[in-house]
């Protein structure tokens, strides 16, 4: 799994839409997910194989999203 | 600030405005090229573990990765730098990737600076800034506070100058 953390700089309107056009998700799936990270501290963003995990997280961090991969 | 101009984002930039824009976006180029310190609190929020719990696979995965990672930092900053004006008050343009390559570069910024303002979740800027008056008006903190906020008006404008993702 790919997990996005919380933290204090970025603005919540910036993480949803790196959710959107990283991800593709749509505009209320990428709010959830924001709101998601932003009460309970961290969120899944995806999941599926390690390699592309890692791709993901890579990407995250492009963006400046504080984003690890878990395993589990 | 931004806004929505044909297809394009638009801002008009004043004289300082266009003064801080290069100092900062010069300010991470900087950080990203020389030898970059792990050990900095703003190198690891912008290259974060990514196996909190297991160093020697993030290190490995950081061998792999951050070359690229470094330079596409590197490049977005670039594209700030390239789009205003070399000095005075000017307009920039931007199109739908030089306007993505702005946003993540603001973002770069602000969380260099917010790790070296010890920005939390809970600091209320106008209070940290009011305070930071009281006790010198003119100091270093002064500015890298209103830099900083004034970074984040600045992202907010460009997100919501994008077109809608479809």
């Amino acid at each position: 799994m790919t997990i996005v953390w919380d933290d204090p700089v970025n603005l919540m309107s910036y993480v949803t839409w790196v959710f959107q056009k990283l991800f593709g998700y749509n505009k209320d799936k990428a709010e959830k997910l924001m709101m998601d990270v932003h009460t309970k501290g961290k969120a899944v963003v995806s999941s599926g194989a390690r390699e592309r995990m890692e791709m993901d997280a890579n990407q995250l961090h492009g963006y400046g999203l504080w984003a690890t991969v878990d395993r589990a | 600030m931004f806004r929505r101009s044909g297809g394009q984002c638009v801002a008009t930039f004043a004289h300082d405005e266009v003064r801080v824009l290069r100092k900062v976006a010069a300010e991470v180029v900087g950080l990203l090229t020389d030898g970059m310190d792990h050990t900095d609190p703003v190198v690891g929020r912008l290259f974060p573990d990514i196996y909190p719990d297991r160093p020697d696979d993030s290190s490995e995965f950081r061998l792999y990765t951050e070359g690229d990672l470094k330079t596409a930092k590197i490049d977005q900053a670039g594209a700030i730098l390239a789009a205003l004006p070399d000095e005075g008050e000017g307009e920039v343009r931007l199109d739908g990737e030089a306007a993505e390559a702005w946003l993540r570069a603001i973002n770069d910024a602000r969380l260099a600076m917010g790790t070296r303002l010890d920005i939390q979740a809970d600091t209320d800027l106008a209070e940290e800034l009011d305070d930071a008056v009281l006790e010198d008006p003119g100091s270093s903190r002064v500015f890298q506070l209103s830099v900083y906020a004034y970074l984040g008006y600045l992202q907010e404008s460009l997100l919501n100058a994008l077109p809608e993702i479809k």
